[in-house]
């Protein structure tokens, strides 16, 4: 055999499994979606139809919350780390990184601890303080995703931002704040678009968080679940799915052109 | 040495931080090891909950267990066979592959799980049997392990080593044999643990492609959290969190590893 029909063979099993597991699906999945009452103008219908409409604001509006929360968190905690050495450091970033194995279904179980009908919250306050099955709830579950991803991604950029530069602007006169704005932030910033990107793509396509906690509200991910196993909507279970992926794809290309790793998704 | 005011704002918010991740998390284990929780640990510990998970999930676990197993073996028969053409090829074409590949990545479970019910769904014999939720796991996780082989390939110099050993006269298959997959290993190991620990942990792909009498680990965590009593769901996520801890560990030590040498 010679050495180019050698190496061609070694990538005939990846384009067989992906052809039919990856491309057919999916073209099936897209051919799908055209195949309701309303044709492709189904598309049309998730803008105009007040129950797709309004879930995919609500979701993108808990993404975006996530997102920023989960910034800000992971920014101050990971330049933290990074920049101080302490006894204790290596236990702090092991518990901050620890969830990373942990699928979303079982960190809406984590936030039910928290803030169901017997969570610790509950427990401790008087009252009925019970926001695990809320917006609040989903958002915290989502934030308890994020912030070991982010925080790996921010990490990795810290480490190379050069100290000097803060010095010298300390040196000059300086404020912490202006240090923050001016050297620090403008540094770390294709890490932060990147990490971002990663935060919002996880948080609107999360299903098995919303699954357990979405009990009340709508959103994406489970809208898709119940139009496809209750109502038996294909075509628009289809067609939320073929807009999710596009919209998280973008994304994630966005955030690997920026910063060349990948976290794994998932959730 | 936490003198400035900076310094103290931003521990506090690493520490909350911390809290906020392990709280919740010693809470699950307290209540799997508690006889009643709703009285609080004063009630007394106790393992009977772990013996009750036993009873009645390990069967899923098993299942689990074996799912992450051949998803090892077949992610290891497409992918690093994969991985080596796409570093002997580097081009556009293979970019476009590598890409289209790593599309499991980005596009939500749940619609890759709908996208494989309607090509396969009525192909009853394959959709009732462990094999479709291996095809779920397998397009899920085959991407790390082309990614994380592929690093280690793409930073040695794979092509004047193989034209050393092509003219002492070894074949292609030699070569793939004793020169790329030893050297491949660091990435092979880090791509390897990370595909075992996500197979065991997936569960948006899974809860789609799963029948009734084919319960994954976490489609079993899913269904304990909507049906047992806290006790019973919070001994299950301990018995997870036993399972996958230790995984975790190994595999950002491997993977590690294998950045340090690729570079």
């Amino acid at each position: 055999m010679s050495n180019r029909t050698f190496v061609m063979a070694c990538l005939a099993p990846l384009l067989i499994f992906s052809l039919a597991f990856l491309a057919l699906p999916l073209v099936r999945l897209f051919l799908a979606s055209g195949e309701g009452d309303a044709g492709w103008a189904i598309y049309l219908d998730i803008l105009r139809k007040p129950r797709y409409l309004n879930t995919l604001v609500l979701t993108v509006l808990v993404s975006l919350a996530t997102t920023f929360a989960a910034l800000a968190v992971s920014t101050t905690a990971g330049m933290f780390l990074v920049r101080n050495r302490f006894r204790g450091r290596g236990t702090l970033l092991s518990v901050l990184t620890l969830p990373l194995a942990f699928p979303g279904v079982v960190i809406g179980f984590l936030i039910i601890l928290l803030g169901g009908r017997q969570g610790l919250v509950n427990q401790l306050t008087p009252g009925h303080v019970v926001f695990a099955y809320s917006a609040l709830g989903l958002f915290l579950g989502y934030l308890y995703f994020s912030i070991p991803r982010v925080l790996l991604t921010v990490m990795a950029a810290a480490e190379k931002l050069d100290p000097s530069l803060e010095e010298a602007a300390r040196t000059m006169g300086a404020s912490p704040y202006r240090v923050v704005i001016d050297v620090i932030l403008p540094g770390l910033m294709p890490s932060l678009i990147a990490s971002g990107a990663i935060a919002f793509a996880t948080a609107m396509g999360a299903f098995g968080t919303a699954f357990t906690l979405a009990t009340n509200i709508d959103v994406i991910p489970m809208v898709i679940y119940t139009e496809f196993t209750l109502s038996a909507n294909i075509a628009m279970a289809s067609a939320l799915s073929i807009v999710l992926g596009i919209i998280t794809w973008i994304l994630l290309l966005i955030a690997r052109s920026l910063s060349g790793s990948t976290v794994a998704a998932g959730g | 040495m936490f003198k400035s005011k900076t310094k103290i704002l931003q521990l506090a918010v690493t520490l909350s931080a911390c809290a906020f991740l392990l709280v919740p998390t010693i809470l699950s284990v307290m209540a799997g090891l508690t006889a009643n929780y709703f009285k609080g640990i004063s009630s007394g510990l106790t393992l009977k909950w772990i013996y009750q998970v036993w009873e009645l999930y390990a069967d899923s676990i098993f299942l689990s267990l074996w799912l992450a197993f051949a998803c090892l073996i077949c992610t290891l028969i497409i992918g690093l066979p994969a991985a080596y053409g796409l570093a002997r090829n580097p081009g556009w074409l293979s970019r476009l592959l590598e890409e289209f590949i790593s599309l499991p990545l980005a596009v939500p479970g749940l619609a890759l799980a709908l996208a494989l019910l309607q090509l396969y769904g009525s192909m009853k014999g394959f959709r009732a049997s462990w094999t479709f939720i291996l095809v779920g796991h397998v397009l899920y996780t085959l991407p790390f392990m082309v990614r994380s082989i592929l690093a280690v390939l793409a930073a040695m110099d794979l092509k004047t080593l193989e034209e050393g050993a092509a003219t002492l006269g070894a074949s292609p298959w030699q070569r793939f044999r004793d020169i790329v997959v030893p050297n491949a290993m660091p990435g092979i190991l880090a791509g390897s643990l990370t595909v075992v620990t996500l197979s065991i942990g997936e569960f948006n792909l899974t809860w789609m492609l799963h029948t009734p009498y084919l319960k994954t680990l976490p489609v079993g965590l899913a269904d304990s959290y909507a049906s047992m009593r806290l006790e019973i769901a919070s001994a299950y996520t301990l018995v997870f969190f036993i399972l996958i801890v230790p995984l975790l560990m190994a595999m950002q030590w491997a993977s590690a590893r294998a950045q340090r040498i690729a570079q």
